[in-house]
């Protein structure tokens, strides 16, 4: 008869990330079934119940507080474990009892002991993320905002604000840039050149920066927007400054736009401003085909388009891994992707040619998951469904392991398709864990396609990560579009 | 209404793109580490929720702080 | 930034240029009734926010007991209890009336106080004469060893300080605590350097005073062998330098921070004469041999209003050797409560400067809203008192303000501002 058991710990904060990675240290031990340690916002305790968790004392717990959860297959097992997490939480190095060494506990204080810091990146839980943008704006800070689960509304007021005061607000959302050569959150190590990013998207930022650098060129700086900022109700206030921005910027010679396509009046007001701008511009709105563009923007419609349009090149060059197609299959393709906008540019890909898929992020002209018939899906694992209560897969490619052991051990799937992506940020080896579970499926199984977003001079390497695929027996692309191009073929269709 | 193209947004933005940002960290500690470790000056706020999660003392506390 | 922000903001600047304007000199001991006109037979100052007989602790009430006995209200100690029980007694806080005492703080007609004259802006502030360690009227004690050594101050000590301060003019005392802040001292625990300051300062007056040379040798003696003698003089020092910060509208700077025992009370700007109390916490530190926390008293004595001003725990870093007492703290990480401190303190004061830290300023203005926001609560630097009456000090630790008092206080000023 398993039991619950819960610790509550007033006050007490952890970021996501190290208490997931002692929940599965926890989770794994024996006699435990299912074990967390989370935050105690309402969302948190609402997964935990939904996981059978919490008993009285987890459910009173108030957001502030840190919740311990076990449920395990006696008391005994259950005790353990609470003790096995108390210790792991024990030995994390204490924030204020380091040596001599004082941790800020507010921004506020922590900007008196920089003086002339000029960002803040935050990453708090999105219910406080807000709170915290503001604080930085006040103390004339621009704000790079990673964490989502920020309301519309305080977008909205933040880039007011921000805009008033001269102030960039990266974000919600925004999980990379780069900015005066310096990558930030997720971003790869790329040379500095001279061409510009302006993106809605962090892989989508990810992914272009990377094939500029393949191609021989670099980047001068890549400015996150956040997910909505060319939403109707943002009207693109970010992209417009980061616009102008770049336009005065004598280390840019070449701006390149990513974004997911916006609403027509904020589609029309962005272009009409790179219109006015000194620097030419690629324009990527991913999957538009139609655009109506002033005379120094190109458009391309995915994003290794992109990066060739503004390498000026008609193919990447230098590129080791030259793909046989394999024998041709029968079956579904399923791809998972860490990256929405590699997701996006997948589906642009298989839409070009034909493909019946289904996404749970679709594009237009793809049909969204549910209620869907179409044979192929292509999943976007980032999405809220996938990661409310979980770090990103990218921080924690664990949370791909599950989702891709059964779709390899599928008997209806033919090509399984993946996006890798390296750089800081991320895990310290995302095609390791790939290459185990497909590596230990045995044989037969579906074909395996993956690309790698990153570079060689990312701390996990582009071309040791790449190796590592392929010893596993996985086909590896030049980019993502090559993937899914590749996937495409496998099937037979779209020749 | 269109704001004019060279503004004020200027010298702050201009601060941030002419060298390596100066940052301070809100959040996860794995991205100052690696910023660290790059050789970027930046400060880890040794965060937790504000009024340790009570909602509506943050509420006045946000009202009363700006 | 919001208006009210807009206006909190400039309340609170005016709040700490008021703290750092300041410019206390001890200038006189007079009996309390000449400091406090409104004292009379029967009415009693206690330390902390206001509480009744019932609720008191033992220390406390030993305390009462004994005074009352040494003004003449009672025969002896247990007619003094039941009096005191009956409601005989008018029990105040010190801080009511410019006073502030430490540990139980019993101030009374007859009682020799401190005068501390803030010169910027004339107020001043009293406070009884420290007397000293082990059997004391301030740990509870009052058996016929306290209420012998009390006259003394009252017809011996007392006068013989006055008429001293008053033939040199006064001792300017910003300028000694920033001396003490370089000797090791924080004000509170640790007052020796401080001590020995004033003793240099006064005793040439006191032997141009003395009635005769037996007196002067056991003033002398009495001062010199007191440690702690300036804890009285810093204390009146804190009050003299809070209160005209008071009752600055949409100030959010604690002015007061005060305990008896039972509760712990704090006094914000913007919300006047209010008590914002919550039950006392227990220090924890170490404890004399032969003692353990079992018997310690709770937390108790107007003496936080030197954490108030900046000192004390707020000052930890000038003081390695107190955090020796700060439970599992060591020397080095002395720093780290002033760091914490300054986390919740609105500025430093550049005049009372902590050489180990660069001369950082100690954190000066708490605010309110930081202590919430943060969840940082001042930190004090206290003796420990033994829980039955008169028997002492029985440790030295730290003890924190509960956090209630600062979230009622809070919702209170956004009340007062139109915004809860």
């Amino acid at each position: 008869m398993s039991m619950i058991l819960n610790q509550v710990r007033r006050g007490y904060f952890l970021d996501s990330v190290a208490l997931m990675r002692i929940s599965r240290t926890v989770a794994g031990l024996d006699g435990v079934e299912e074990a967390a340690l989370m935050m105690g916002s309402p969302s948190n305790l609402g997964i935990m119940c939904d996981a059978d968790l919490l008993d009285e004392v987890g459910r009173a717990a108030a957001g502030g507080d840190l919740i311990l959860a076990v449920r395990a297959a006696d008391q005994a097992a259950g005790e353990a474990a609470l003790a096995k997490a108390s210790d792991l939480l024990e030995r994390r190095p204490s924030a204020a009892g380091t040596g001599n060494t004082w941790r800020s506990k507010t921004l506020r204080s922590a900007v008196k002991h920089l003086p002339g810091a000029n960002l803040a990146l935050i990453s708090v839980p999105g219910d406080f993320a807000a709170a915290e943008a503001r604080k930085a704006l006040r103390a004339g800070l621009h704000a790079m905002i990673f964490s989502d689960n920020v309301s519309i509304k305080d977008e909205l007021d933040l880039k007011q604000e921000a805009r008033a005061a001269g102030l960039l607000v990266m974000g919600p959302d925004c999980g990379t840039a780069i900015i005066g050569g310096v990558p930030l959150a997720f971003a790869n190590v790329v040379p500095r050149g001279d061409i510009g990013i302006i993106g809605a998207s962090g892989t989508g930022i990810q992914e272009i920066s990377c094939l500029i650098a393949q191609a021989g060129g670099g980047v001068s700086h890549a400015i996150g927007v956040g997910g909505r900022d060319l939403k109707a109700e943002i009207g693109g206030i970010t992209t417009l400054m980061a616009i102008d921005a770049l336009a005065c910027d004598p280390a840019t010679r070449h701006v390149v736009l990513i974004s997911k396509p916006p609403a027509a009046e904020v589609a029309r007001r962005v272009l009409e401003r790179i219109g006015a701008s000194p620097k030419s511009y690629t324009v990527c709105f991913i999957g538009a085909e139609e655009l109506d563009l002033p005379a120094n923007a190109r458009a391309a419609s995915t994003l290794k388009a992109a990066a060739l349009d503004a390498m000026q090149i008609n193919a990447l060059l230098g590129t080791v891994h030259t793909v046989t197609v394999p024998d041709a299959r029968a079956g579904s393709i399923q791809g998972l992707f860490c990256g929405g906008t590699l997701a996006a540019e997948a589906q642009v890909i298989f839409r070009a040619a034909g493909l019946a898929v289904a996404s749970n992020a679709p594009i237009p002209g793809i049909e969204p998951l549910a209620g869907s018939t179409a044979l192929h899906r292509l999943i976007d694992l980032g999405e809220d469904e996938y990661t409310a209560g979980r770090p990103h897969p990218m921080i924690e490619p664990a949370v791909r392991d599950d989702v891709l052991a059964e779709t390899l051990r599928d008997p209806d799937v033919a090509v399984v398709l993946l996006d890798v992506v390296i750089g800081l940020g991320a895990d310290e080896d995302p095609a390791g864990h790939v290459a185990r579970e497909v590596a230990g499926r045995g044989a037969g199984g579906p074909i395996v396609i993956a690309s790698v977003t990153g570079t060689d001079g990312d701390p996990q390497g582009r071309l040791a990560q790449i190796e590592k695929l392929r010893a596993a027996g996985i086909h590896v692309a030049a980019s993502n579009a090559d993937a899914a191009e590749l996937a495409v073929a496998c099937i037979g269709a779209g020749a | 209404m269109m704001p004019p193209m060279m503004s004020m947004a200027d010298d702050a933005i201009d601060n941030l793109f002419s060298a390596p940002p100066k940052l301070v960290n809100v959040g996860l500690e794995s991205f100052a580490e690696e910023l660290t470790a790059q050789g970027v000056e930046v400060v880890q706020v040794d965060w937790s929720p504000p009024a340790r999660g009570d909602a509506r003392l943050a509420d006045l506390l946000s009202k009363l702080s700006w | 930034m919001s208006d009210l922000v807009n206006k909190i903001a400039g309340a609170n600047e005016e709040a700490v240029r008021r703290m750092l304007a300041a410019d206390p000199v001890l200038i006189d001991v007079i009996p309390a009734n000449e400091a406090i006109p409104e004292l009379k037979p029967g009415m009693i100052l206690h330390a902390g926010p206001p509480v009744d007989w019932e609720r008191m602790c033992g220390p406390m009430r030993g305390a009462i007991a004994g005074i009352a006995v040494f003004e003449g209200w009672a025969d002896d100690l247990a007619d003094a209890e039941a009096k005191a029980a009956a409601g005989a007694f008018d029990f105040h806080p010190n801080h009511h009336f410019s006073a502030v005492g430490p540990m139980t703080g019993m101030t009374t007609i007859s009682q020799p106080v401190m005068v501390v004259e803030n010169r910027t802006f004339g107020n001043r502030a009293y406070c009884t004469i420290n007397e000293g360690l082990g059997k004391v009227m301030r740990f509870g004690g009052n058996d016929a060893e306290v209420l012998d050594r009390l006259r003394w101050l009252r017809d011996g000590l007392g006068p013989a300080i006055g008429a001293a301060l008053r033939e040199m003019g006064g001792v300017p005392l910003k300028a000694v605590v920033a001396r003490g802040l370089t000797m090791g001292d924080e004000m509170h625990q640790r007052n020796v350097g401080c001590s020995g300051l004033m003793l240099r300062a006064i005793s040439p007056a006191l032997a141009r005073t003395a009635a005769d040379t037996q007196e002067l040798a056991r003033a002398l003696a009495f001062i010199g062998g007191n440690d702690q003698f300036f804890l009285n003089i810093a204390m009146a020092l804190g009050k003299a330098m809070m209160d005209p910060v008071r009752d600055i509208e949409g100030s959010t700077v604690v002015t007061a921070m005060s305990r008896n025992g039972t509760d712990f009370g704090i006094r914000v700007s913007g919300t006047g004469d209010q008590w914002f109390t919550a039950p006392v916490e227990m220090p924890e530190g170490l404890y004399f041999p032969g003692y353990t926390d079992a018997d310690a008293n709770p937390d108790m004595g107007d003496s936080t209003i030197v954490e108030t001003i900046g000192l004390g725990g707020f000052a930890m870093a000038a003081a390695p050797a107190v955090a020796g007492f700060v439970g599992a703290g060591s020397a080095s990480e002395a720093a780290n409560f002033t760091h914490a401190m300054a986390e919740i303190a609105l500025g430093e004061n550049p005049e009372w400067t902590i050489p180990a830290l660069d001369y950082q300023g100690v954190p000066t203005g708490i605010d309110v809203r930081l202590v919430v926001e943060t969840g940082v609560a001042p930190t004090i630097n206290t003796g420990i008192a033994h829980r039955e009456p008169g028997v002492g000090q029985v440790g030295a630790g730290v003890v924190k303000a509960p956090l209630g008092c600062f979230e009622q206080a809070l919702v209170a000023l956004a009340e007062r501002m139109g915004v809860a």
